[in-house]
């Protein structure tokens, strides 16, 4: 009989931040105690961390699997882990209190997982582990018997696009490079993760950082590179340190280095940290950055897959579009082409975040409709408020409105409706958000994220951020909608970059959809969704308030005064409109309008 | 300069040298020994490795991870992403400004314990809002948790 005890704590991000260290060094201190008196226990337990499963709500999740039976627990902290061991562990009886529920299944079901699909199960940090699960496999099946143009002719096949926002044909670029003559190629990973909401590329390096090297060694493999970069953000420690280890792991077995798998094909790979600047995600500005210079972007053509890094043909691809190489090898461009629409093949990972039940890390197939993920997979709006919107795709995105919820998810429907995939950001707005103030936050972003080369962008997402703060403190005049379309356009028409040109999605789309909140805020001077301070009156219920003074020594102007255990007023001619006594006050007394 | 100082600054252009590296990977290696970029720094590695200090200055300031004064010994970074922002981290901000004390464009305290900082996203939405202090990774932080969180760093 298999008397195993193999426990997997999530220690992702998400997982750390909810206490998944905690939980582990619990275990360990646990383990030891009980494996002094208990041989099983101290002969055939394996601890193990994984990567991110996904379900990041739940956290700090924890596998326990005793004799082959594998049980899911949520929200474990380190209090809690003694009576799992006691219990489960050492007593064969599992905590069925602390274990997922059927909502826990329901969130998995409807997903289609190939990139995430080792994620949760493997140590990341073991390269055993990864090629257990046939890891390096299609790296060596691709050196081995195929040719670099039979590579390129699978992923052609396969039809799959680029997964950072682009959705160009990765096949396609990569034919174009190696069309090039030259000396020396590049494959560049782009893992320079910028947009805000969107964390799939550090999760899938952190989960399974061996299936982005083995993307690398075949896409390398395709072009023609004997040098790979790693292009990864430095706020993303965790990823870092993994993906050196799996590099020096890697290359200790002979993945990477020289003659891979007995061929005459060398790859070294190594990493650059970026330095902190969203624009260094578009390709011209990436290969700046490596080389050092500030990152900016220049005109295109020539296209890095022709003239790139040191003005050799280069490949960029993301990490996601890299992680799926191995699979399309291993199982054939027709298996992957059978899976998402007709255009969009494949699968795309979703950060699935923002006012919904369930926020996590999901991965779906191409084309499935905007609902199922957010009432289905999501399990709908949190604290049973009205969906308003979904805002994909980051600073480039637009917001998709209710009218729309049928909508298929793939790069042709997003874009129909004036927003994009980009990297797969998801994030829901339910009821109690602005959409001007949305809008103003995106812009507020791009403005301080735009590089300063080309004036439309430089100064056009500045004027656009300006009647926007007018707009949301009161200012807003007749005409400021009709004066922000029109600069938007000017703007999205004559930008160098993709920054600049798709900066203004997000001002477009909610005045295509949300125009009578812009008017709300510009004539009647309102806020309908009652966020923007400047346009708020605050003040206090008489019949609620008991007069305990919590909204007294919040106020940081002195607004509020009141005897003890007697209703408090607010002076609104000194009220700042910060809010502070909203937050303060337990008894729901203070109201804004 | 001192010459412990020249002694640890040669030691990184020799280093630098060595792996070939670009003025990026110069910079990051000068902040991770003190903290920040210093002027003297930049004009002596100027000299030393006969590129224009210009050159130095035009990346830092433009990458946002490049800091050009002291920072204090706590750093609070507040993620101001999508999710972060439509969950209150404006109000998370104002709160610790209030705490601490900080005036309006002021990042560091004058005792030097604190800077506060924002970052575009730590990419941890599902726990938003979030907040690191040094390393530490804060989640479903509201402004009176974080008043909380600051107090064990004060003394």
């Amino acid at each position: 009989m298999n008397s195993e005890i193999v426990v997997s704590v999530c220690m992702g991000t998400g997982g750390i931040a909810a206490g998944g260290d905690m939980v582990m060094q619990a275990f360990e201190k646990e383990f030891e105690e009980a494996g002094v008196s208990n041989a099983i226990v101290k002969e055939h337990t394996r601890l193990h961390k994984v990567g991110c499963r996904g379900f990041c709500a739940r956290d700090v999740l924890v596998d326990i699997s005793v004799g082959g039976i594998i049980s899911t627990y949520q929200y474990i902290q380190a209090d809690m882990v003694n009576r799992l061991v006691k219990d489960h562990c050492i007593g064969k009886r599992p905590v069925t209190e602390w274990m997922v529920g059927d909502d826990y299944h329901n969130f998995h079901d409807s997903q289609t997982k190939i990139v995430l699909h080792d994620l949760g199960k493997i140590d990341p940090e073991s390269i055993d582990e990864y090629i257990r699960v046939d890891g390096y496999k299609a790296a060596e099946k691709a050196l081995t018997t195929l040719s670099p143009a039979e590579v390129i002719d699978t992923v052609k096949r396969s039809g799959l696009r680029g997964r950072g926002g682009g959705g160009f044909p990765t096949g396609v670029k990569w034919g174009f490079c190696a069309a090039n003559e030259s000396d020396q190629y590049y494959i560049i990973c782009n893992a320079d993760e910028g947009d805000p909401g969107a964390f799939m590329d550090r999760s899938v390096v952190e989960g399974n950082p061996h299936a982005v090297l083995e993307g690398m060694i075949i896409g390398a493999y395709a072009i023609g590179a004997s040098i790979g970069y790693v292009y990864i953000r430095a706020e993303y420690p965790l990823a870092v340190e993994r993906l050196h280890m799996a590099i020096k792991d890697a290359n200790e077995r002979g993945f990477l280095g020289k003659n891979l798998f007995g061929s005459d094909f060398n790859l070294k790979i190594k990493v650059k940290l970026g330095a902190g600047a969203f624009v260094c995600g578009e390709e011209t500005a990436l290969i700046a950055s490596i080389e050092g210079e500030r990152g900016m972007p220049r005109a295109k053509p020539p296209f890095p897959a022709n003239k790139g890094l040191w003005s050799k043909p280069t490949i960029i691809n993301n990490v996601e579009t890299l992680a799926n190489l191995p699979h399309i090898l291993n199982k054939g461009a027709e298996w992957f082409a059978a899976i998402g629409s007709e255009k969009s093949k494949g699968t795309k990972v979703i950060a699935l975040t923002g006012k919904i039940r369930n926020t996590g890390l999901i991965e779906i197939p191409m084309g499935m409709p905007l609902k199922d993920i957010i009432f289905d997979i999501g399990g709908g709006i949190e604290g049973d408020k009205l969906f308003k919107a979904v805002q994909t795709g980051g600073p480039s995105g637009g917001c998709i409105p209710q009218q729309h919820i049928d909508l298929p998810v793939h790069y042709e429907g997003l874009a129909s409706v004036g927003s994009m995939m980009g990297s797969g950001g998801m994030v829901v707005l339910d009821e109690t958000d602005c959409m001007v103030n949305i809008s103003k936050f995106f812009l507020e972003f791009t403005q301080s994220e735009s590089c300063g080369k080309c004036v439309p962008c430089r100064l056009g997402t500045k004027r656009l951020l300006e009647i926007l703060t007018r707009i949301t403190e009161g200012e807003g005049k007749e005409g400021d909608i009709e004066l922000l379309q029109e600069l938007a356009e000017d703007v999205r028409d004559s930008s160098l970059c993709g920054l600049g040109m798709s900066a203004p999605n997000p001002v477009l789309s909610t005045i295509k959809y949300f125009r009578h909140e812009y008017e709300a805020h510009i004539k009647q001077k309102k806020c309908p969704a009652k966020v923007c301070s400047k346009l708020l009156t605050f003040f206090i219920r008489e019949d609620m308030c008991v007069g305990c003074g919590m909204c007294v020594r919040a106020c940081s102007v002195n607004a509020i005064t009141g005897e003890k255990k007697q209703p408090h007023k607010i002076n609104n001619t000194l009220c700042i409109q910060c809010g502070s006594c909203f937050d303060a006050c337990k008894f729901s007394a203070v109201l804004k309008e | 300069m001192d010459t412990q100082m020249t002694e640890t600054l040669e030691a990184i252009y020799d280093r630098c040298v060595a792996n070939e590296d670009n003025i990026i990977t110069v910079l990051q290696e000068i902040q991770k020994e003190f903290g920040y970029i210093q002027e003297k720094v930049v004009l002596w590695f100027a000299e030393r490795s006969n590129i224009p200090a210009s050159k130095f200055y035009g990346v830092v300031t433009f990458y946002s991870q490049f800091h050009q004064n002291p920072r204090g010994k706590n750093i609070v970074t507040v993620c101001c992403g999508t999710v972060c922002h439509v969950k209150g981290a404006s109000r998370i901000i104002s709160k610790i400004h209030e705490d601490l004390k900080l005036k309006e464009g002021q990042k560091t305290t004058k005792d030097m314990k604190f800077t506060l900082e924002r970052v575009n996203c730590v990419g941890a939405c599902s726990i938003a809002p979030v907040v690191l202090v040094n390393e530490k990774v804060l989640g479903k932080v509201t402004p009176s948790k974080m008043v909380k969180s600051l107090k064990a760093y004060k003394d």
